[in-house]
């Protein structure tokens, strides 16, 4: 019998065992993590993408924005051009290394405001249940009737372009389904019995949200929101690359693809640079969301 | 195989000076008159309420000081909607609940904040009873928190309370619920629903996931918990062997009404209502030759949005006649520790029933389902509840 | 069963409404006056008075909306500025080439995915499985506008084996499949365009194969004695709805998607329509083209729901 045995009139007795150690949720998946080297890979190569974009200024080997009439269109490795030039005879190593900002940025900072906004609507709905989750969830919905390109370029291409407008257009879009997500962990969470013991216990919605639900929803949200990273750069670079996003002549993947797509008789490799660059960093954070999500499908 | 015997049921005494007790030893610790909660049913293609489940429907009862008061039923006779209804967990439709004299939830009565320290709640053991997240320290330490204890004190407590549960704190209180086992986290609940120093325990069927071995050691330590901490029980549970060993008196539900409350002995030795005695004859005996070849309650319980009317046991009942479809029984008024009473036509001498004030269950106890010209039943004697 | 098709098709109508509304709004998200919006800059002062009375726009937000939503049910959603044709029938012209693109992708994507995907569950954990799980990764990673790029690069420029852009010298008028030479023209984008589609139903075909092989039932058919090609087509069997629904939801995805990929290779359909719009910043032939597509999408999505409710025994929705 493993149970600890108990007499009615026998009161625990002192003891002098040491305090066990155990792991909780988010150890016991950082646990899992480090045993699945194809995951850690692809963070490695994240982890190198992001120090390249954020420490440009100083390993570019020249200024992105430099024009030069002489060296326009040059192939790879053409003399101090490691990747050759586009069309304005700008170095493509430089702005390839300085593009990684917006992109990066144009991945991180909609799907992170979208966590916030989605996820507290979500929990909202989702705990407070009734009318209040009819009007957000149904509201969810009209915007879940658009493909999620469309609902960017619809948004963008209303207000026009800039990364500004860009970055609100894909928040917009993946506020939805990120509501979802937290909408649908806090319905199930919501009626589970802890939550009901901490409502006998006298707490308030804000302090049961806080404690207990959050905790619980988290993780489904934080899973989704990773696999939304590798989307939001590619919409991202999609309405830069369409004229929608960021504006020239700032260095960025999308619209460095979209101005070298006229060259693409001349100096077709070139041209491909930074469609690879995204096409990288895209399946990077996939590789890793998908191993998050199986590192953090914890059965606890 | 471990074997429980009984105390002698008695009604435990309210000690002199519990500083909480308002209403002294004489006023139930909590009165419930005529509470009601009916469910909608959503259908239809506008997803109206086309009809309500009378979950729980018009019940009265009292829960006295000290006192364990059982209440059994079928599953789905409203047993855990009550348990939540009396937790003020789901609000009620209609009716009263009075805690120590106090009304709950009205200007001049107890208020809510206060009512939640008094009267707490063991869920079932399920995967959902504890929150995966929190080390079960943490769990128990929430409630005193809730209510403004400093985090240190709180800890402290909840380690002390873990203690009292048979679980050293030192192994136990840093552990995740997916790190214990059944009775482990049912220990653990019961640790939680005591950190706030309640009075009234409501066990919603708090040992009925348990293996029967542990189930018995959670239900010692529920006794010695009881004695300990001046608590009073309201337990509920399916099962009949574990509520006629912990209860002092027994209330017995069907379909959302109460049909029957008396002192355990009186229910489980001289059952009135016809549904009683089928419960109990159902239970499977230990002694072979006391076992029933026919099941003495066949079908499932009516649809409870639409119950029969009258009596609503009648659809099973072998007694039934036109009275019990025309007149609902009503609950005779129940006067003290000891009165055992029946909702049933065959127990009012006014009822209108063929056998009213004759009732089938003095002629023959337990047995007397038994179809006609089976002859006398054998005369059981009331064993203990063993637990297998 | 009834009851849910009835609901389900009066739960889509205020998630249409609410699309019109949304479209409606795009006007008013534009920078600017609205009637400027819509009206080509060298109006003369006669046109925007004309245009004033007929769209309402002295009278407050709500009727306007009244009136607009009245004029695109019967079919009128404006005139482009930059044409000065009825924006009807320029979307209307461009939808039957985005339908022959979309509906080429995904049977391409369903014929190739569902098959990969069945070997993915079968060898489940093998090297097949990994390649094919790996590979659907790869799908949905890859900005497919790129992925166009690169084909047209080895396939048109390096090696010029089929047309870079365009639709041939017939145009869009008389496609037909048969045409040997225009269908040159749809292989490069239909490929681009069922990647993402492929990603998509390979992962799905996968996982719900491999649910159902997991299943007592194929360890009770295989109890019985039955062959391992005869438990696979149970499987299949129930695994197929699944899996035809998010087809279903991947071709209207693909319908209102198809932008980037068109602009890429200037496919005449409702994409370049929309990108040339963004471009001459043509507001209603923006917001006429994003109507119709998201329209088109909602249909899609009941469509899928009906058919699946329809087809798989397991879904009662009461």
């Amino acid at each position: 019998m493993t149970d600890i045995t108990f007499g009615a009139a026998n009161p625990a007795k002192v003891d002098t065992a040491p305090p066990v150690k155990v792991r909780g949720y988010w150890q016991s998946v950082a646990y899992r993590l480090r045993y699945d080297y194809v995951t850690l890979v692809f963070g490695f190569i994240i982890l190198a993408i992001v120090l390249a974009a954020l420490l440009s200024p100083w390993i570019a080997p020249m200024d992105p924005q430099k024009t030069s009439m002489v060296y326009r269109l040059k192939p790879i490795g053409f003399k101090q051009f490691t990747l050759g030039t586009d069309e304005l005879g700008r170095d493509i190593l430089s702005r390839l290394l300085w593009g990684g900002r917006t992109s990066l940025l144009m991945g991180v900072v909609p799907v992170g405001l979208a966590v916030l906004i989605g996820g507290t609507l979500g929990v909202i709905a989702g705990f407070i249940g009734g009318k209040i989750n009819m009007l957000i969830m149904r509201t969810m919905d009209i915007f879940y009737a658009f493909p999620s390109i469309l609902l960017a370029v619809a948004i963008s291409g209303a207000m026009g372009g800039g990364m500004a407008n860009g970055m609100l257009a894909l928040t917009l879009v993946f506020i939805p389904p990120l509501c979802r997500i937290a909408e649908t962990a806090t319905t199930q969470v919501r009626g589970l019995d802890f939550v009901e013991a901490a409502r006998a216990s006298g707490a308030g919605t804000a302090s049961i949200i806080v404690h207990h639900i959050l905790g619980n929803v988290l993780a489904p949200v934080f899973v989704y929101a990773s696999g939304l990273v590798s989307v939001s750069i590619l919409i991202a670079s999609g309405l830069s690359f369409l004229g929608l996003g960021v504006e020239p002549p700032t260095p960025d993947w999308g619209l460095m693809l979209s101005t070298l797509r006229q060259a693409i008789y001349v100096n077709p490799w070139v041209c491909a640079l930074p469609g690879a660059a995204i096409f990288i960093t895209s399946l990077s954070f996939n590789m890793v969301s998908d191993g998050l999500r199986q590192a953090m499908d914890v059965k606890m | 195989m471990t074997t429980i015997t009984r105390d002698p049921p008695k009604l435990d005494v309210v000690p002199e000076g519990d500083p909480r007790d308002r209403g002294g030893p004489a006023q139930p610790l909590l009165i419930a008159q005529d509470l009601k909660k009916w469910f909608p049913v959503r259908g239809g293609l506008l997803n109206r309420a086309i009809g309500h489940v009378r979950a729980v429907d018009g019940v009265t009862f009292q829960v006295l000081k000290g006192e364990t008061l059982g209440i059994v039923g079928e599953s789905g006779c409203g047993k855990s909607t009550l348990a939540r209804l009396l937790m003020q967990l789901i609000p009620h439709d209609s009716g009263v609940l009075t805690f120590d004299g106090d009304p709950i939830g009205e200007m001049r009565g107890i208020s809510m904040k206060e009512f939640r320290k008094a009267v707490q709640m063991v869920f079932q053991d399920s995967y959902s009873s504890l929150n995966p997240r929190l080390p079960v320290e943490d769990s128990i330490a929430y409630g005193p928190k809730v209510h403004g204890m400093a985090a240190a004190a709180a800890k402290s407590l909840a380690r002390e309370l873990l203690e009292k549960v048979g679980l050293r704190s030192n192994l136990f209180g840093q552990r995740y619920p997916h790190e214990l086992s059944g009775g482990q986290k049912q220990r653990v609940n019961i640790a939680r629903a005591l950190a706030l120093s309640p009075r009234l325990l409501i066990l919603d069927e708090a040992v009925s996931a348990l293996d029967k071995s542990v189930e018995a050691q959670v239900l010692n330590l529920l006794r010695y918990l009881k004695r300990h901490f001046n608590l009073t029980y309201v337990f509920i549970s399916h099962d009949l062997n574990v509520v006629q060993y912990i209860s002092d008196r027994v209330l017995v539900m069907y379909l959302g009404q109460v049909v029957e409350i008396g002192s355990v002995d009186g229910i489980y030795t001289s059952p009135k209502h016809p549904y009683t005695r089928a419960l109990l004859t159902s239970r499977l005996s230990m002694d072979p030759d006391e076992r029933v070849e026919d099941p003495p309650i066949t079908g499932d319980p009516p649809n409870p949005i639409n119950p029969p009317s009258g009596c609503r046991f009648r659809t099973r009942c072998p007694f039934a006649e036109a009275v019990c479809a025309s007149a609902m029984p009503t609950l005779p008024k129940w006067l003290d520790a000891d009165s055992h009473v029946a909702a049933c036509h065959m127990h009012d001498a006014a009822g209108g029933h063929s056998r009213s004030g004759n009732p089938p269950g003095v002629l023959d106890p337990l047995h007397a389902l038994a179809p006609a010209g089976r002859g006398p039943a054998p005369v059981v004697p009331l064993r203990p509840a063993v637990v297998a | 069963m009834w009851l849910y098709v009835a609901r389900r098709i009066l739960y889509a109508v205020p998630i249409a409404l609410g699309v019109t509304a949304f479209c409606f709004a795009l006007v008013y998200l534009a920078p600017g006056n609205p009637l400027q919006l819509l009206l080509p800059p060298d109006a003369s002062a006669e046109v925007i008075e004309l245009i004033k009375k007929t769209y309402g726009f002295d009278k407050p937000i709500p009727v306007q909306y009244a009136i607009w939503l009245g004029r695109a049910l019967t079919g009128d959603l404006g005139v482009s500025i930059a044409t000065n044709r009825p924006v009807t029938g320029e979307v209307l012209g461009a939808l039957s080439n985005t339908v022959i693109l979309s509906v080429a992708a995904v049977i391409l994507a369903f014929s190739l995915a569902f098959t990969l995907g069945l070997l993915a569950a079968w060898f489940n954990g093998r090297w097949v499985d990994r390649l094919v799980t790996g590979f659907s990764i790869v799908g949905v990673s890859v900005p497919n506008y790129w992925l166009g790029m690169v084909l047209i690069i080895v396939f048109a420029v390096n090696m010029n084996w089929l047309p870079a852009t365009g639709m041939g010298s017939k145009g869009s008028e008389s496609f037909r499949l048969t045409d040997w030479e225009q269908l040159r023209h749809a292989i490069l984008p239909v490929v681009t365009m069922s990647m993402i589609p492929l990603g998509i139903i390979m992962r799905t075909t996968r996982s719900a194969v491999s649910e159902v092989l997991n299943h007592d039932f194929v360890q009770t058919l295989r109890a019985k004695g039955l062959g391992e090609f005869a438990v696979l087509r149970h499987a299949v069997r129930n695994a197929l709805p699944a899996v035809l629904a998010v087809m279903g939801l991947q071709f209207g995805y693909l319908m209102g998607g198809s932008i980037l990929i068109e602009t890429i290779f200037t496919w005449p359909g409702t994409g370049f329509l929309l990108n040339k719009a963004i471009l001459t910043r043509d507001i209603p032939v923006l917001q006429g083209t994003i109507l119709v597509l998201a329209l088109i999408f909602v249909a899609t999505n009941l469509a899928v729901d009906l058919i699946q409710t329809a087809v798989d025994p397991r879904i009662k929705r009461a």
